[in-house]
């Protein structure tokens, strides 16, 4: 199977502020927005250098998202930051209105989703957004592995027209991804190839599904593992060519299983190839608090599940 | 400048719209549509600054953003008269397949709106955000908005309010259609309001009265002023005393038409109330 070195670990977030620092620098359009929590996304380097392109908005999400709106309205490219809960559900008529239905270029970056946000509980843990942004017409809808490939997606989403919302977390997790990677949109990523199940995964479960297809090698099982950043637009063509050969699918991702990518690998399926699926995924419930580590044991979102629910899929061939 | 007499028969031509509109459809909203006519037909005719035809990005013009939505036929009607697209098309209002919402938005791509609303409480911040922009392009245009005095019960509002004082949105004149009214009753009796010029100089705006908010003089007077209190560290704020169903005897002092349409007879006695000026479409 393909070999994947973890590089150092490093939180996703601190990909979204090295790219920030980068685009300060490069995009002059490019302003920053955040509701008190500054050191939470890592873009004190874009202030110190742009000043002027930041606006701390204070703890006033709503507010947030609305002046972000009007920023377009003169050509800027706003990037708000806050944590993923108080991006979303907290918002979501804001972004209802002023960004996704009146079509406004707004970059909606939320750090810290889902559980492994950790000992905060589930006051912070959205476990729900990817559900909320997708079901917005005209959002994009993005979650990157790790650090190199949130860095690589935040580049790539201030060069796009049209409201995004991407999505990234707290822990330090491997990171794996090539540095200076290309990020498109929509276009999903092969990582291994196999005959015997697909393994579709996205944000940090990526890199628990290579663990577990590593594992399933020793036991003579093939498993394909596809990164699905974008989970909207979604690679439908890349779903369906892996389990044309592989027969079922496993979708894994740090999200409930309603509204989630496991929900739009499923629609594709359904009216298109119907295929035998697992979820992993937390089961319609909240989060707690605890170590990130224990809360993916707890909820079964690490490679173990994966794995189990891979012997689990291929029997349902 | 447009001479009053010529404003005030494009008022009365923009309210026999709102009324023939909304009567169409036998939906809309015409009381505060008919409220705030002479202020938005002296904003588009003679307050601001504006460029001929119509890009969203607006710079080197003043912007108006309309957070009470619910008011579009006004909206609509004073664009269509100041040509952002044709007056025939306000026969369309929330008809199927019609770029006139029944709440204004960009998704049809109607020209002159900047922002869709009709959820309230948005329109403050996005007015903020378009001000901040301006800031940052070194454009001196001014960004107008309008609100409804009951729409400040949404707490978006306070949230905006307190962040233009606070980051010195001096390019913003927010003005609050104090018609005293919303759907189920008088503001009062819904959610008191208080005394709001209280409240906003509190957050640290520049607040002035528009007491005879539908008198053109006084309004132009009043806009006047505002405009010059721009600039100076404060958003400002206009507090502009309406009558909801303004220039419609049955229709004024009262929230009744607030969200309902006039039947056959009703339009008929409304507009010989407002005979033709500038013709219908």
């Amino acid at each position: 199977m393909t070999k994947y070195v973890d590089q150092g670990k490093n939180d996703t977030r601190s990909g979204y502020g090295a790219a920030m620092t980068e685009l300060g620098r490069t995009n002059s359009d490019v302003v920053a927005l955040c509701a008190d929590l500054v050191g939470s996304l890592k873009i004190q380097p874009f202030i110190d250098e742009n000043p002027d392109r930041f606006f701390q908005i204070g703890i006033a999400e709503a507010n947030m998202m609305g002046i972000a709106a009007g920023l377009t309205i003169g050509g800027k490219i706003p990037f708000t930051g806050t944590f993923a809960n108080f991006s979303t559900g907290r918002v979501y008529d804001q972004i209802r209105q002023s960004i996704a239905y009146s079509g406004k270029n707004v970059k909606i970056c939320a750090s810290h989703a889902g559980i492994t946000l950790g000992e905060d509980g589930a006051t912070h843990q959205i476990l729900e957004d990817i559900g909320m942004m997708k079901m917005l017409p005209g959002m994009v809808v993005i979650n990157p592995c790790d650090f190199n490939q949130t860095k690589a997606a935040t580049l790539a989403i201030a060069e796009y027209e049209g409201p995004v919302y991407l999505r990234f977390g707290r822990p330090k997790v491997a990171n794996f991804t090539p540095v200076d990677q290309k990020f498109e949109i929509g276009k999903a990523l092969m990582l291994n190839e196999g005959t015997d199940v697909t393994i579709i995964a996205t944000g940090h479960l990526v890199w628990e599904s290579l663990i577990a297809a590593e594992n399933l090698e020793k036991q003579g099982i093939a498993a394909e593992v596809i990164n699905i950043h974008t989970i909207k637009p979604l690679d439908k063509d890349a779903v369906l060519k892996s389990v044309k050969k592989t027969g079922c699918v496993v979708t894994a991702e740090e999200h409930n299983y309603l509204g989630g990518l496991g929900e739009s690998i499923a629609r594709v399926l359904a009216t298109e190839h119907p295929t035998p699926q697992e979820f992993i995924a937390t089961q319609d419930t909240f989060g707690e608090s605890g170590t990130p580590a224990q809360l993916m044991e707890k909820y079964g979102l690490n490679n173990k599940a994966i794995e189990k629910a891979v012997l689990k899929v291929m029997k349902r061939k | 400048m447009a001479a009053v007499q010529e404003l005030q028969d494009l008022v009365t031509q923009v309210r026999r719209d709102i009324l023939r509109m909304v009567h169409k459809v036998n939906s809309g909203h015409p009381g505060g549509s008919l409220g705030c006519t002479e202020f938005i037909v002296a904003l588009y005719n003679e307050v601001m600054e504006l460029k001929e035809g119509f890009d969203m990005d607006g710079k080197d013009e003043d912007l108006f953003f309309l957070s009470n939505g619910h008011i579009s036929p006004v909206f609509y009607s004073v664009l269509a008269r100041r040509g952002y697209f044709p007056v025939e098309e306000l026969s369309t209002f929330r008809l199927i397949n019609s770029r006139l919402q029944g709440h204004p938005t960009t998704h049809e791509g109607l020209p002159g709106v900047r922002i869709a609303s009709g959820s309230l409480g948005q329109g403050m911040s996005v007015a903020i955000g378009a001000a901040q922009a301006k800031k940052l392009n070194k454009d001196s245009n001014l960004v107008y908005s309008l609100h409804g005095d009951g729409e400040l019960q949404e707490g978006q509002n306070w949230e905006a309010i307190m962040y233009a004082s606070g980051n010195k949105v001096d390019n913003l004149i927010a003005t609050i259609d104090l018609n005293g009214q919303q759907i189920d009753g008088s503001t009062d009796d819904v959610l008191p309001m208080g005394d709001l010029r209280a409240k906003f100089e509190a957050f640290g705006w520049d607040v002035l009265d528009i007491k005879e908010g539908n008198n053109l003089e006084a309004i132009l007077k009043g806009m006047k002023e505002a405009k010059s209190r721009t600039g100076k560290g404060k958003p400002v704020c206009v507090l502009l005393h309406t009558i909801m169903g303004n220039g419609v005897d049955f229709m004024m002092y009262t929230h009744a038409w607030h969200g309902k349409a006039p039947s056959d007879e009703q339009l008929e006695n409304a507009l010989e109330q407002n005979p033709v000026t500038l013709g219908d479409y």
